[in-house]
């Protein structure tokens, strides 16, 4: 296999947050969408970042290994992994080799033949519908629902097991009809054992500042806990 | 009741033995916490009573009463009670609640400091009877040489227990339950025979006097006993019984000394074998065992000394380390969990979250599961309990070893330590880079030499030089401590807790280091980086301009990581080379209580880029918010240093928020479990637990009243916030929180 290089923004030993159990997060640098609601905007630019091999960023989460217990393992995250998906599939094979879990944090807004080999040794994917409406997507994310929805069949073929995650974020998605879409998406994918609504949350204005950014979605309020909990609610019935 | 016919069998008969009674006799617990009893209302009323004179005792200021007038003993004062009506088990350290008693046989000056720091005089009476008697701090300065002196004036040796009690020392309590006192006496008069028949040299004339004290000393716990009503003089029949007669054992302790650490040692699973029994036969409930273990905790929870302002810069929040070892696995492979390890764990809820005792949770990977589960859950709701390699221990100590203030592992009854606080090698590294000069002081001290005059620091050169102080430092360091604990002896000795060890005892003399991680990212930043040293106006070297970047410890990078390493190798092989008195075993400690603040500030600007007189980083902790690459990246570079190398404890402290750990309990409690089996799998030491938000802490910080029970772990013991210095919090403060990103 040929060593490939990838661009990395920054690396988490602890997560805790994606994907199951003790993970080793890899934020990998670049993203094609420009969502407004994006708390990582310093890993959207597709220049800058970090070079690592596969080799080296495999051999820095085995030094993790006592950690994982059961559940845990490295993670992918971005950024978006799918654009550097050569480099991302090098390294869940030499995880797998290393007996490592894998789970990709994606928004699944590509495909191609370098994803779907990504894809064969992918052990979990987090799968962010951003919102259940073509209109919201296009003007919102920069692409088409249809690209998740595409993503997430080619998921359900290989039977990859999902989470379909998606941010709350007040008056555009916090609403029972959108749930109930997001509801439908799961049911009608037998991959996806799991859906997880995560609350808009603005900490991330500072890294806009930063970067002397307009954060899209500063004039949104963040969602408060009892909306998220009604919302929760009608999923896990 | 005849105890002999209910108990297995074993040599714990024919011999002084607990740790044989206790694996013939108890029952591993493998289940979960849903068999535990909340609070009865009677431990209710009673915690309330407790409540206000906490409150009291904060109105007045950290200390309600002191009796300036009687000098602290076994015997000295008359019993005193919290509600006697209603207390299961009883005795205080004086005649009242929370009232201090002075014990200046450590030293009558800083007995004489500590009543004036709290606007009391001590009496004329105990003045007169100390005037012509020879503290043990007197001792110490008689002896001491002036570059002892000088070492200590320029704080490159500080804390050291030469005017205070050394404590470290655990009694093995529960042989009075076991056995009762006469037992111990007749055990102690035959070892006394013995020595009868060999040559009378000094070694030998000193353990006949000690042993004559020890015995004097288990007749006056008799007496003290005696004076609550209680016949200790033979074995506890009961778990009411066996968890009092453990507690005066304690108590008598506690009243003859005030050791900094006064650690309880691994009591709960010997509690259990009675407890279960009772249970068995019908004599009690669940409810009425954790009421004794609640009774027994409260009185954990009153223990005080009386310190000086001083000493708090050094060991902030009022500790006594009553540090009680629970769980860990037995050398069969059963599980020494039992139900009373949960019961113990359990006061926590039962009366709320408190730094005393000294919960310490002996880990290992084959741990019961729900237990590791309840642990986990207990840390994040009360950040009270801290965490040791039980896998790392066991093969060294044995199943019956314990831990004595908050990382010093000994086994029970059989081995002690002469404590030795720390060195500062931060400074010493400053010192050899001026050539034997201390800027912060302005002490010439060490091997004179010429000030190193170059444009860069070169890692060879200055590793050269390093090694020539440390050499220095090192001798001086032993030489001190030997002076120390030959005085402590001499005028100090701890009778009643060496009563409760064997004669022939194993002896550990523990030094230890501050300021690691400031001398490893130093190290690093001096290879890796540019740095130019800038001599003030005399010619020395004050301040560092460091260019470039360096790795630095705590991002689980060995390019530092083994620096640090290497580093405590270094001081640990230097301090062998000079022997110690009584040929106690050379041990070393990375861990700084709260004084890690203190020695910042005594500290000049490092090459790191610290600035003078910033705090270090508590214990082996990385330098605050130096760690890039997360959480568990900082607890690898920690888990490098090497037990071997650092027998008396290596202390990290871990604060993360509860975001940071999961996103339901659920997920917090098995994430947090699996970073403790990792972390230990990595064969490190320990580790504290913090589950909380710096704003908790913060909002603390601003109205202390409002949080007058916000405990946390800090360095190897737990405290009540509110009883640090401003400056001890604000360091609290400033330290890395691990946060979800």
């Amino acid at each position: 296999m040929s060593t490939q290089t990838g661009a990395v923004h920054s690396i988490q030993s602890l997560g805790t947050l994606d994907g199951p159990g003790v993970r080793f997060v890899v934020f990998l640098q670049g993203c094609p969408l420009s969502c407004g609601c994006c708390h990582n905007p310093d890993t959207q630019p597709l220049d800058g970042g970090t070079p690592y091999t596969a080799k080296e960023i495999v051999e820095k989460a085995k030094r993790y290994t006592e950690y994982f217990g059961d559940k845990g393992g490295i993670t992918l995250s971005g950024g978006e992994p799918l654009l550097q998906a050569p480099f991302a599939g090098e390294v869940f094979s030499l995880c797998h080799e290393a007996g490592i879990h894998t789970c990709l944090d994606t928004s699944g807004c590509l495909m191609n033949d370098d994803i779907k080999k990504l894809l064969y040794v992918t052990d979990r994917v987090l799968l962010d519908i951003k919102y259940t409406n073509e209109d919201m997507y296009q003007i919102h994310v920069g692409c088409s629902l249809q690209a998740p929805l595409l993503f997430l069949k080619q998921l359900e073929e290989l039977s990859i097991p999902t989470t379909l995650r998606q941010v709350i974020i007040p008056t555009l998605n916090d609403n029972k009809e959108n749930i109930s879409i997001l509801q439908e998406f799961a049911q009608s994918h037998r991959c996806v054992d799991s859906v997880e609504l995560l609350p808009f949350r603005k900490l991330c204005q500072t890294k806009y500042d930063a970067m002397h950014l307009p954060f899209p979605f500063a004039h949104l309020p963040e969602p408060d806990a009892n909306t998220m909990k009604v919302l929760s609610d009608l999923i896990h019935k | 009741m005849d105890m002999k016919n209910t108990f297995t069998c074993g040599n714990w008969q024919k011999a002084i033995d607990v740790r044989n009674f206790i694996q013939t006799n108890y029952e591993p617990y493998e289940g979960d916490e849903s068999f535990l009893s909340g609070a009865t209302e009677r431990t209710q009323a009673l915690m309330k009573k407790v409540e206000s004179l906490f409150a009291l005792e904060r109105q007045f200021g950290g200390v309600l009463d002191i009796d300036t007038a009687t000098v602290s003993s076994l015997t000295s004062y008359s019993p005193g009670y919290i509600d006697k009506e209603n207390e299961l088990i009883v005795g205080l350290q004086t005649n009242r609640p929370l009232k201090r008693g002075v014990n200046p046989f450590g030293g009558i000056r800083m007995a004489r400091q500590a009543c004036e720091a709290y606007g009391y005089k001590l009496s004329q009476k105990v003045e007169e009877e100390f005037r012509f008697r020879t503290t043990h701090n007197d001792g110490v300065f008689r002896a001491y040489t002036d570059e002892m002196r000088q070492a200590r004036k320029c704080h490159v040796i500080t804390g050291l227990p030469d005017a205070y009690g050394r404590g470290r020392i655990i009694g093995d309590y529960r042989r009075v339950a076991l056995y009762g006192v006469d037992k111990l006496i007749e055990e102690k008069k035959k070892d006394k025979a013995k020595l009868s028949g060999g040559t009378f040299k000094s070694n030998q004339i000193r353990v006949d006097e000690e042993l004559y004290q020890q015995i004097a000393f288990l007749g006056y716990m008799k007496e003290m006993a005696a004076m609550y009503g209680y016949d200790i003089s033979r074995p506890a029949e009961n778990a009411r019984e066996a968890i009092q007669w453990t507690y005066f054992a304690y108590l008598a302790s506690i009243k003859e000394q005030n050791g900094a650490a006064m650690s309880l040692g691994r009591v709960s699973t010997f509690f259990d074998i009675y407890i279960e029994r009772d249970i068995k036969n019908g004599l009690l409930t669940e409810e009425g065992a954790q009421e004794l273990i609640d009774d027994f905790v409260i009185k954990l929870r009153m223990a005080r000394h009386l310190r000086t302002p001083e000493y708090n810069e050094l060991f902030g929040g009022d500790p006594m380390w009553i540090t009680e070892a629970v769980g860990g696995m037995g050398e069969d492979g059963r599980t020494l969990v039992t139900k009373s390890s949960y019961r113990i764990l359990n006061t926590l809820y039962t009366l709320g979250p408190s730094p005393e005792p000294n919960l310490t949770v002996l880990w290992s990977k084959q741990l019961p599961d729900a237990f590791k589960r309840f642990c986990a859950k207990v840390s994040a709701d009360t950040d009270s309990i801290q965490y040791e390699n039980d896998d790392l221990m066991r093969p060294i100590y044995g199943d019956d070893y314990a831990i004595a203030c908050c990382v010093s592992a000994m086994k029970v009854g059989k081995q002690m330590q002469f404590f030795g606080a720390r060195c500062n090698l931060a400074k010493l590294l400053l010192i050899a880079i001026n050539g034997g000069y201390d800027a912060t002081s302005g002490i010439h001290i060490g091997p004179q030499m010429p000030v190193m005059d170059v444009e860069a620091l070169e890692y060879d050169a200055v590793m050269e030089r390093f090694e020539i102080y440390l050499a220095w430092l090192s001798h001086l360091y032993v030489n001190t401590m030997n002076i120390i604990h030959y005085m402590h002896d001499k005028y100090a000795y701890e009778k009643t807790q060496m009563a409760l060890h064997d004669t022939d005892v194993e002896r550990f003399m523990a030094f230890g280091i501050a300021g690691l991680s400031v001398v490893a990212d130093s190290l690093s930043a001096i290879r890796y980086a540019k740095v130019r040293p800038v001599k003030n106006s005399d010619g020395f070297i004050t301040s560092f301009e460091t260019t470039g970047d360096f790795p630095k410890y705590g991002n689980d990078d060995d390019r530092v990581d083994l620096i640090a390493k290497d580093m405590t190798h270094k001081v640990i092989t230097e301090l062998r080379k000079t022997p110690t008195y009584r040929s106690a075993i050379h041990t070393l400690s990375v861990l700084t209580i709260t004084s890690n603040v203190m020695y910042g500030k005594n500290t000049g600007a490092t090459p790191d880029g610290r600035k003078a007189s910033a705090p270090f980083a508590p214990g082996a902790n990385p330098m605050h918010n130096r760690e890039e690459n997360g959480a568990l990246a900082s607890l690898n570079s920690v888990a490098k240093l090497s037990y071997d190398d650092c027998r008396d404890g290596i202390s990290n402290t871990f604060s993360i928020t509860p975001q940071a750990l999961g996103r339901t309990e659920e997920e917090r409690i098995n994430n947090l479990v699996s970073v403790l089996d990792g972390y230990f799998a990595k064969m490190a030491h320990h580790i504290n637990v913090n589950v909380l938000n710096r704003e908790t802490l913060m909002k603390a910080y601003e109205d202390p009243e409002a949080y007058p029970n916000l405990t946390i772990r800090v360095s190897g013991y737990a405290v009540n916030f509110h009883k640090l210095s401003r400056e001890q919090q604000r360091e609290v403060i400033s330290r890395t929180f691990h946060e979800a990103l």
